[in-house]
C-alpha cells in the first residue's frame, strides 16, 4: 500500500497536496499496489475531495491536535496509520511541512528516504525503487534506489502536472493516538493574494538592476498582469529592497515554474543555481554579455525601464483579447 | 547554556560540477570547500551571539574525514569554543543524523542548530533525523530565534510568509536565512582558533537503505533566441505559441 500524507497547512488542501496525491497514485499503479490518502487535523474542505486526483482511499484523523505542525505529534500520528492500513511506502511533499516530517518519519519507520523528488525512474523486480531528484542546487540529476522495505519520499513542487482522474469519496474519519504537542504557535504572518512562491508557476523576478526599491511598481504591475509571483536576486533580498522570502537561488529558495522572468539580474553562477530547473527562462537585461542569457529561451536586450512596462502593456492586450 | 551546531561542507558555489567517470560519486578534483552557507552564516552565528548574551560553550560538530578540519578550525575562528569531528565520510543523511544523534547523547545540549540543507545534495533530511533519534522537539526552516528564559521563540519559514512558534528546550532547529548576519573571522579569532580543542570521536555504523544509483549532468540549453526590444507583442506570441507558458 502507498499512503500519501496529503498535507493541511492552516487547515488547506492545496496544491501541493493534490500534486502528492497524483504522484502517489501513479507510483502505486507502478507498484501494483492499492493507495490511500491521509489527512491530519480539521480542514476547511472536504478531504473527500482528493479523491479527483485518483485516490479511492481518502483517511481523515479529524482531531484539532493536529491543526498545528508539531512533528512528534505528526510523526506517531503518520506512522500509527501507516501501520493500521499496511502501507510501506509514503509519500509527502518537499515544503516547509514535509521537510519538518520527512526525516523524522523515516527514522521512526526505519525507512529508506529520498526528499525532493522529481519522478520515478524504475521499480526493480526486488521491490527496489528508483527516484530521481535534482541536486546541486539544479545543476545535476540523480537517481537513488531505495532498498529498504519501507520508503518514504517528498515529491518537489512543480514537479508533476496535476490530473483529475477520479471522483470525490467519502473520506473514513480514523481516531489515533499522538503525544500532547510540544510547539506552540503564536502568530502566522503570509503575504495575502499571492501564490507562495515554490508553488508559482509564472515569477517575475528583479535584481539590482532596478537600482532603487521605490522602482519595482513597473515588477508588480507586470506581475500582476501575468498573476504571477514575485522573487528577487540575493542582493536585492540583503540591502533589505525585498523581504527575504523573495530571494531565490543556491542560497534561497530554489523554484521550478513554467516560466521565469528575469529582470536586471545578471544571472551569477549561485543564482542560476536556484531557477535553471525553470521550465521557459526569459531575460531582460541591457548588457548582451549578462551571463544569464546563456541560460536564457528568451531573451530582450533593452533598458528595463522601457521594456518592462512595454511587456506588461502586450500582456494585458493579449490577456484582454483571449 | 550549550548549544551544538553541526556543520557541513560543500563545494564552493562557483565549484564546476562533474562526477566520476561510473557516474556514481561526484568528482572533487581540484574543488574548493566550503563550510556549508547555512551552517555558517545562520546556525553557527546565532549560537555564538546567543553564548556572548547568555554565557555557555558552542560546540561545533562535523562528520568527515581529517582533511576537513580546516572547516572545524574555520568555525572555532569565527566563534564556537570547541569543535567536534566523526570520524568517517558522511555517506548520506541517514549516516551523518545518525552520528550526530549519539554524540549529542553524550553531553546535555540545550539546542541543536543545524543549517536548513547543504547546497549540494539538498535533502533538507538531517534535522528531523536527529530530533527523532533524541526524541525532541524539531523547527525547520527557522529565520528568527529569541529565548525568552526556558523558552525559545522561533520564526519558522513557510509557504508566503513565516509562523512564530513557541518551543521549551531542548530541541533542534535548522536555520535558514534571516536568522544572524554572515560574520568574517577577524586574525585574533583565527588564533585563537588554533589552541581551541578539537576532538575526533569514532563513527557507529549505520545499515544504508539509500543507495546512488547515477549522477547526470542536465542537457545543454538550445540557445537564446533574441527578442527585439521594440517589440512585446512578438515576444507574448512566442511565449502563447511556441514555449506554451501562456
Ligand atoms: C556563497 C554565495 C551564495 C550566493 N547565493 C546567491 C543566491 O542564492 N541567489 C542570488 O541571486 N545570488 C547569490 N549570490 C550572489 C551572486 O553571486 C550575485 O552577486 C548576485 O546574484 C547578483 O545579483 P544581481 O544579478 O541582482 O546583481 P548584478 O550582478 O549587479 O546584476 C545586475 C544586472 O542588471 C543589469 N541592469 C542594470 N541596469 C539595467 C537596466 N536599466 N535595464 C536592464 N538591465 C539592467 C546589469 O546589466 C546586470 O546584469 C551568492 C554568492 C555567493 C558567494
Amino acid at each position: 500500500m502507498v499512503l500519501v500524507y496529503a498535507e493541511s497547512p492552516r487547515g488547506q488542501l492545496k496544491k501541493a497536496a493534490f500534486e502528492a496525491v497524483t504522484f502517489g497514485k501513479k507510483l502505486a499503479e507502478q507498484l501494483g499496489q492499492p493507495c490511500a490518502a491521509v489527512v491530519l487535523g480539521t480542514t476547511q474542505s472536504d478531504p473527500g475531495e482528493l479523491g479527483r486526483y485518483g485516490v479511492s482511499r481518502v483517511l481523515h484523523v479529524a482531531d484539532e491536535r493536529f491543526d498545528i505542525l508539531d512533528s512528534q505529534a505528526a510523526t506517531q500520528a503518520l506512522a500509527e496509520v501507516a501501520r493500521q492500513v499496511g502501507a510501506t511506502t509514503i509519500v509527502m511533499s518537499h515544503t516547509s511541512t514535509g521537510k519538518t516530517l520527512a526525516g523524522r518519519l523515516a527514522v521512526r519507520l526505519n525507512a529508506g528516504l529520498v526528499s525532493g523528488v522529481s519522478g520515478v525512474a524504475s521499480v526493480e523486480s526486488d521491490g527496489t525503487l528508483v527516484v530521481r531528484k535534482s541536486v546541486f542546487s539544479g545543476k545535476a540529476m540523480a537517481e537513488y534506489a531505495i532498498v529498504s522495505p519501507v520508503k518514504v519520499l517528498s515529491l518537489m513542487g512543480n514537479a508533476i502536472r496535476l490530473e483529475v482522474s477520479g471522483q470525490p469519496v467519502s473520506a473514513e474519519v480514523l481516531t489515533v493516538s499522538a503525544p500532547a504537542p510540544r510547539i506552540r504557535v503564536r502568530a502566522v504572518r503570509t503575504v495575502e493574494g499571492r501564490v507562495p512562491l515554490p508553488e508559482a508557476e509564472i515569477v517575475v523576478s528583479a535584481g539590482r538592476g532596478m537600482k532603487d526599491p521605490s522602482n519595482w511598481g513597473i515588477v508588480e504591475e507586470l506581475a500582476e498582469a501575468l498573476g504571477a509571483t514575485t522573487a528577487c536576486s540575493r542582493p536585492v533580498a540583503d540591502s533589505h529592497w525585498r523581504p527575504h522570502h523573495e530571494h531565490v537561488g543556491q542560497t534561497g529558495i530554489a523554484i521550478r515554474p513554467n516560466l521565469y522572468i528575469a529582470i536586471g539580474i545578471s544571472g551569477a553562477i549561485q543564482h542560476l543555481a536556484g531557477v535553471n530547473n525553470s521550465k521557459v527562462i526569459v531575460v531582460i537585461n541591457k548588457d548582451p554579455e549578462a551571463p544569464f542569457f546563456k541560460a536564457a529561451d528568451y531573451g530582450v536586450v533593452g533598458d528595463l525601464f522601457e521594456v518592462v512596462p512595454r511587456l506588461t502593456e502586450a500582456i494585458r492586450k493579449f490577456k484582454a483579447a483571449q | 547554556m550549550k548549544f551544538l551546531v553541526c556543520i557541513s561542507q560543500t563545494p564552493d558555489t562557483t565549484a564546476r560540477v562533474a562526477f566520476t567517470p561510473d557516474g556514481k560519486a561526484y568528482d572533487s578534483n581540484g574543488v574548493t570547500f566550503i563550510m556549508n552557507p547555512y551552517d555558517e552564516w545562520y546556525a553557527l552565528v546565532r549560537a555564538c551571539e546567543l553564548r556572548e548574551a547568555l554565557g555557555g560553550t558552542v560546540v561545533a560538530l562535523h562528520v568527515g574525514p581529517a582533511a576537513n578540519e580546516t572547516t572545524l578550525r574555520k568555525a572555532l575562528a569565527i566563534g564556537a569554543d570547541e569543535a567536534v569531528r566523526i570520524d568517517a565520510e558522511a555517506t548520506s543523511s541517514a549516516f551523518t543524523a545518525r552520528q550526530i544523534a549519539e554524540y549529542a547523547r553524550t553531553e546535555a545540549f540545550d539546542i541543536l542548530f543545524l543549517g536548513k540543507e547543504t547546497i549540494d545534495y539538498n535533502g533538507a533530511e538531517v534535522g528531523a533525523m536527529v530530533a527523532e533519534h533524541l526524541d525532541l522537539p524539531y523547527i525547520a526552516l527557522a529565520s528568527k530565534l529569541d529565548l525568552e528564559g526556558n523558552t525559545a521563540v522561533v520564526e519558522r519559514d513557510i509557504e508566503g510568509g513565516v509562523e512564530v512558534v513557541e518551543v521549551n528546550l531542548p530541541f533542534v532547529v535548522s536555520a535558514a536565512k534571516g536568522m544572524a548576519e554572515q560574520r568574517i573571522p577577524n586574525m585574533r579569532g583565527i588564533m585563537m582558533a588554533r589552541t581551541k580543542p578539537l576532538k575526533v570521536v569514532p563513527a557507529v555504523p549505520v545499515e544504508e537503505h539509500v543507495r546512488v544509483v547515477k549522477f547526470t549532468l542536465p542537457p545543454p540549453k538550445a540557445g537564446v533566441k533574441l527578442v527585439n526590444p521594440e517589440d512585446m507583442d512578438e515576444l507574448v506570441r512566442l511565449l502563447h505559441e511556441e514555449a506554451k507558458v501562456l
